[in-house]
């Protein structure tokens, strides 16, 4: 059985300076009261993996407001100006990779794969840092695999178990992050009863759950 | 009709029934409006839907359910949510037969580039290099100019996007395939010369004896 926890005790686990994986495409299916509970702590120099940093007010860009990032590894800041001001000033060093690439590195991560080997980016200034390799005649971009300290995500249910189960488009990154983090803090939107969620069901498995944020607690 | 209407509905003409497509935010996503339902394509969109529908009516809105923007759409019936691991391998994989998307710049070797302007304006590529990289057919979707400077040049000055070949060009003054000897003019829109589609490209075009104009009418 998972600890059911409240978002301030979870806040409390991250320290300064932690890479932390945050689920969520432009806000929808981030766990936003573990955001608002990390804001309150007042945490520094935070790595954040995430598809984007959503915009100001809403989701990751609270963080970012709240100047707890120093770099960020995404696919996109188009809607959040203070993003992109802080990659400007250099506030934030802020890495931008092709979201498929950044899906699959964080899938390589949790899955004990050594990288990606793909096309995009190829020729491009993405690739500028990046090795390029040659193998049967044909250039592939290597891009390394993605871990963190601890994944923040979102599920529709999960179960006492652990199980979590995704609603619609707010399974995004959500689920690939549950496998690549030392530490998976997962904030559902319900807590039900074990056996309640059918097993086919379920997308990620409670195995790689170690707490679950209750819906009550403030 | 506006400069919009003509290049939403000219690509609407070159999406493939029963095809998956994915329409990129802005100018692109119009493009849907201009498809008859008969024609059986599914919308995909890269944050996780096959068969993502309009807007929903005011009050309608499911807060899980939005596309790459972030804005609320539906799930057509038969539609399927994925994460976003499975919906990259649609993309790359070569399992998305073609993605509509708006340009910044495109050159004679019908080279892309449409996501970054450096020193002003760095949003991050997002899902563009990887749809332009994976799709089976790339649709630029853009004004042939912007603020009467061309956007068809002969090399981009702009970051690329991806160093693949494009498969069409649409903008509001014509239609240009890049083929293996340059830029082709296929069409040009109705009442615009070709002597204008030339003077408004910096790259060389590859000018036939007969350009059709565009027949919007047709489905």
């Amino acid at each position: 059985m998972k600890k059911g926890i409240s978002c301030h005790e979870a806040a409390e686990m991250i320290p300064d300076g932690a890479a932390l994986m945050i689920g969520g495409f432009m806000g929808v299916g981030s766990p936003h009261r573990l955001i608002d509970a990390l804001v309150e702590t007042g945490r520094r120099n935070l790595t954040v993996i995430a598809n984007d940093t959503a915009r100001p007010g809403l989701g990751i860009g609270k963080l970012i407001t709240a100047g707890a990032v120093s770099r960020a590894i995404v696919s996109h800041i188009g809607l959040n100006p203070e993003t992109q001001q802080a990659m400007i000033t250099g506030a934030i060093e802020v890495e931008l990779t092709p979201q498929g690439t950044l899906a699959e590195c964080v899938r390589a991560g949790g899955f004990g794969l050594g990288g990606v080997l793909t096309k995009t980016g190829l020729g491009t200034i993405a690739a500028k840092d990046e090795r390029v390799v040659h193998i049967d005649g044909s250039d592939w971009l290597y891009a390394p695999p993605l871990r963190a300290d601890f994944a923040l995500i979102h599920a529709d249910r999960a179960d006492y178990n652990g199980n979590l189960a995704y609603q619609l488009t707010s399974t995004n990154f959500n689920a690939v992050m549950a496998t690549a983090a030392d530490i998976v803090i997962c904030e559902p939107r319900e807590i039900a009863p074990v056996g309640t969620i059918p097993p086919d069901h379920v997308t990620t498995p409670g195995v790689l759950v170690d707490y679950l944020v209750r819906r009550d607690a403030k | 009709m506006n400069p919009e209407e003509i290049i939403q509905r000219r690509v609407a003409q070159a999406l493939r029934p029963g095809s998956l497509v994915n329409l990129g935010i802005g100018l692109p996503t119009g493009v849907s409006r201009f498809i008859p339902s008969e024609a059986g394509i599914l919308f995909q969109s890269e944050n996780g839907i096959v068969g993502m529908g309009a807007r929903p009516p005011e009050g309608m809105e499911d807060e899980y359910l939005t596309d790459a923007g972030g804005a609320f759409v539906t799930a057509v019936p038969g539609a399927a949510t994925v994460d976003s691991v499975l919906s990259f391998g649609l993309i790359r994989g070569g399992h998305l037969d073609t993605t509509v998307l708006g340009g910044l710049e495109v050159d004679e070797n019908g080279h892309l580039a449409n996501w970054v302007v450096p020193g002003r304006m760095v949003p991050g590529m997002g899902g563009a290099m990887d749809l332009v990289t994976g799709a089976r057919r790339v649709i630029v979707a853009m004004q042939h100019t912007a603020k009467g400077r061309p956007k068809i040049v002969p090399v981009c000055t702009l970051p690329l996007t991806a160093i693949r070949r494009v498969t069409l060009i649409v903008t509001d003054m014509a239609v240009i395939e890049p083929t293996d000897d340059g830029l082709l003019l296929r069409e040009r829109a109705p009442g615009v010369a070709v002597d204008e589609i030339v003077s408004a490209t910096s790259a060389r075009l590859i000018v036939p004896d007969e350009t059709p104009e565009m027949n919007l009418a047709a489905a």
